[in-house]
């Protein structure tokens, strides 16, 4: 059974669009990576699954139940750590994990105590003395109180400083070990690529591919980097190079196709350096979007 | 229920609750501890008040009141608390969810595993309860004042309790219909111009109706469904203007639900 099972999900507010026909299925256990830019409908989707809004077409099953009617039930085992944190502004950030800790039947008081030792928080300061990403911090933590067995995280990471960003990912690896399945929303490709399994990409609104990490990297493109004394980038203008570039001795590009074709033009050339590699996600990414 | 957001909504609210609960019965207090210099005086008030002009005396609701007699004083300082009752009343309800939206806390609450319709009867309860404090400051200190300063003169004890009994379904009103109003606009960005607008409104609806002496417009106002002259004049409600002003209330709570259990929690933007 899937975690999540999303099936032609449409939300338009007013008309403005929020998504339209989004169709994806998460399975247990699995750290599931959604891409886009800014206003695909990223968060559109993770509040349509947490009935923060109520869709206009299509519907959602999380551990096989209506995510809408049965959302109470489902909410208990379920955490959440939106985009942009906002907590009661005159609350000591214990008080509020307290009082979201007092929503679940859990005795997180342990947890409570391991986790903000964890993410370095303060726990006797008012929310509203916090910075940006102290206030990431105490999402963090809340999110994950109670040991929820979904993660919901919406672009986590803005904010948290690169010690805190490894911190957070060691973290969700770590509940993930434990058989948490996670639903990871971003628009940065590399912290996608070394967290998740599987990815969705979502473009204004609309799926445009579900895929394996592994086979998006591979069954695409290779960087291709030559570096050689009087190398002219037109002999490598063959079917399956793109973006051909030369930079004095050095030239780049990508290729689809046979690799042969490539070390055939190769070993005529006094070759000083070469790379051929996986491109980025970065970089497979880019084709979405041309 | 959820108690949980009870306590917590009761516990961000008790200081506003106290500020206003002291603020009326220091009103009530303070405007009473006149009330002996008026009824000594009574042959000269309601000879000054008979040469103001009568739109004058209709527009603070002091048309039919008798300032020398205990209720009669009584209701014309009952009224200044009725305004101050209905701004807390409708801050209140205004506030009721459209705080935690424009706050941009909603997202924290409405992803925790309670229902909407628990959120907001945890949240109405609280609201209640709160308004309840007021109430019961409000009788205590009416009593004492009237029993400090009243004096010699007697009054109608049981007309006293029907005028105190408004209270709370006078405030439950400005409550609702602040809460249905705010669902109902697209977005509360400030709650205390709505509240304001709310009560002030209701008190001119129903100060002009006395100016001109129309009854059309008094129907809507709960100053008039409440007017304490009228009230101690007869020693009774008037039962219609009293059903119509709970009708509202049931019918703005109604759809207040049905509102907020099919509202789109806005987002950050």
């Amino acid at each position: 059974m899937s975690i999540i099972e999303v099936s032609h999900l449409t939300k338009f507010y007013g008309k403005s669009r929020g998504i339209v026909d989004v169709s994806f299925a998460v399975e247990e256990g699995e750290i599931f990576g959604f891409i886009g830019p800014n206003g695909a409908g990223k968060s559109t989707t993770i509040r349509l699954l947490l009935s923060l809004i109520y869709p206009t077409e299509g519907s959602a099953k999380i551990f096989g139940k209506d995510a809408i009617q049965q959302g109470p039930e489902i909410r208990r085992e379920i955490g959440y750590l939106p985009s942009e944190v906002y907590y009661y502004e005159g609350m000591k950030v214990i008080d509020l994990l307290r009082y979201s800790a007092s929503f679940y039947d859990c005795d997180c008081e342990q947890r409570l105590k391991d986790l903000s030792g964890i993410m370095e928080l303060d726990l006797n300061r008012r929310i509203s003395d916090l910075s940006y990403g102290n206030k990431k911090k105490v999402g963090i933590v809340q999110g994950l109180l109670h040991s929820p067995k979904l993660l919901f995280l919406d672009e986590p990471t803005a904010g948290l400083d690169p010690l805190m960003q490894r911190k957070f990912f060691d973290l969700i690896r770590e509940e993930n070990a434990r058989g948490v399945t996670v639903f990871f929303s971003s628009h940065i490709l590399g912290e996608v690529q070394r967290l998740c399994n599987r990815v969705g990409i979502i473009r204004e609104g609309k799926i445009a591919e579900i895929s394996d990490i592994r086979t998006l990297q591979q069954n695409n493109y290779k960087k291709v980097r030559i570096t050689a004394a009087g190398l002219d980038k037109a002999a490598f203008d063959i079917p399956g190079a793109t973006e051909l570039q030369q930079e004095n001795g050095t030239v780049s590009f990508f290729f689809k196709g046979d690799i042969n074709a490539v070390l055939g033009k190769v070993s005529a050339a006094p070759v000083e350096d070469i790379s051929i590699e996986e491109p980025t996600l970065e970089e497979i990414f880019m084709h979405y979007y041309e | 229920m959820n108690a949980n957001i009870f306590r917590h909504e009761f516990r961000a609210r008790l200081r506003s609750v106290i500020i206003w609960s002291l603020a009326i019965a220091f009103l009530i207090m303070f405007f009473f501890s006149l009330f002996p210099v008026f009824a000594d005086q009574a042959a000269l008030i309601n000879e000054m008040m008979d040469r103001f002009p009568p739109e004058l005396t209709a527009a603070f609701g002091m048309g039919n009141m008798d300032l020398a007699s205990v209720l009669g004083f009584f209701s014309f300082v009952f009224l200044f608390a009725q305004l101050c009752l209905a701004i807390q009343a409708s801050n209140y309800g205004f506030g009721l969810v459209s705080i935690e939206e424009s706050e941009l806390t909603a997202d924290f609450l409405l992803s925790k595993p309670v229902s909407r319709a628990q959120v907001l009867n945890s949240k109405l309860l609280a609201a209640l309860t709160s308004l309840t404090i007021t109430n019961l400051v409000v009788w205590v200190s009416s009593m004492v004042a009237i029993t400090i300063f009243r004096g010699p003169r007697e009054y109608e004890f049981s007309t006293l309790l029907l005028l105190l009994l408004s209270v709370l379904i006078f405030q439950l009103f400005f409550l609702s219909v602040g809460l249905v109003i705010s669902l109902l606009v697209k977005r509360v960005r400030s709650v205390t111009p709505y509240a304001l607008g709310l009560a002030f409104g209701a008190y001119v609806l129903s100060a002009f109706s006395g100016v001109f002496g129309e009854v059309t417009l008094e129907l809507i106002t709960p100053f008039k469904h409440f007017d304490a002259a009228y009230i101690v004049a007869q020693a009774a409600y008037n039962p219609p203007l009293v059903l119509l002003n709970v009708g509202v209330s049931i019918v703005a709570i109604a759809v207040s639900y049905w509102r907020y259990l099919r509202r789109d929690i806005p987002a950050v933007s």
